[in-house]
């Protein structure tokens, strides 16, 4: 267990010299070790080596970082979201690292089809398929080529990060990107009636 | 591409629930502490940390980070009492 410290000590500590910052390291490593130590220990693709290489990357980002704490909440919390981002993204990075986003989106020129809903009544099957008529269209109208093909990556459940990655691109670009798509579609479907409800009813 | 009826149930629900103003990824990161000790002690969300909410519904990314946050700082709580 660490030393007990508020903010503004853990802000002192870890800006002094000498062996006073080197003990604030020592803390917050040991509570970021241990926090994701516990947090990822169901996980059978994360060893104690991963761990420590990313409570190490997430304190020499904290440490280049320190203004950034606005003191909103504990640094101690601040911190593990750090160290949260960065083991998240190294996983991501792995786990997708052979998907290429041409493979994952290899028919993502023509819109998609539906598949048939075996549990749904002939007028329901009649309803889904109007609406979803109505979504194929507004794709191939309102959608740009780069929009269709992040949505599909993204149905496909490819992490923002990767797809941004893969299209030399950020991630609040991606989702910016997302996001106009969405409301580009949802303006169309309000346009020929539909509402969230009609979509719930739908597919229910 | 063929999507499953849950698959075009989850797109088109995901299209509807669209908001004009929606948090970034980044944003939403810059506020995920705050947020989560709110959330750990019970108290009540601000007008901006409910906007970190309607984000974590809506990305799944910062969503599976906020699982882990929130699993990490509940594990902490609990072994140091």
């Amino acid at each position: 267990m660490c030393t007990p410290r508020d903010n503004e000590t853990w802000l002192r500590d870890l800006q002094a010299c000498g062996r006073v910052q080197a003990e604030a390291i020592t803390d917050l490593r040991g509570f970021l070790l241990r926090g994701l130590t516990r947090s990822f220990q169901a996980r059978g693709d994360v060893d104690q080596a991963f761990l420590e290489d990313m409570v190490q990357q997430a304190l020499v980002h904290i440490l280049a970082h320190l203004e950034q704490f606005q003191g909103r909440s504990r640094l101690t919390t601040w911190a593990t979201t750090i160290a949260v981002r960065l083991a998240m993204s190294a996983l991501r990075r792995k786990q997708w690292q052979e998907v290429s986003l041409e493979g994952l989106t290899a028919e993502s020129e023509l819109a998609p089809a539906l598949a048939l809903d075996d549990t749904a009544s002939p007028a329901q099957h009649t309803e889904q398929h109007a609406l979803f008529e109505t979504l194929r269209r507004l794709i191939d109208e309102a959608l740009t080529d780069k929009q269709w093909v992040a949505l599909t990556a993204e149905l496909g459940g490819m992490p923002l990060e990767e797809i941004a990655r893969r299209m030399g691109s950020n991630v609040n670009a991606v989702y910016k990107l997302l996001h106009d798509a969405r409301q580009r579609l949802k303006r169309g479907l309000e346009t020929a009636g539909y509402t969230a409800e009609d979509v719930r009813s739908t597919f229910a | 591409m063929t999507l499953r009826p849950e698959q075009a149930k989850a797109l088109l629900e995901r299209v509807m629930a669209t908001r004009d103003q929606e948090m970034t990824c980044d944003a939403c990161l810059a506020d995920v502490a705050e947020f989560v000790e709110m959330q750990l002690t019970g108290k009540p969300l601000s007008d901006a940390l409910q906007a970190v909410q309607a984000h974590l519904d809506r990305c799944h990314d910062c969503a599976e980070e906020y699982h882990v946050l929130r699993q990490a700082l509940e594990a902490l709580a609990e072994e140091d009492g």
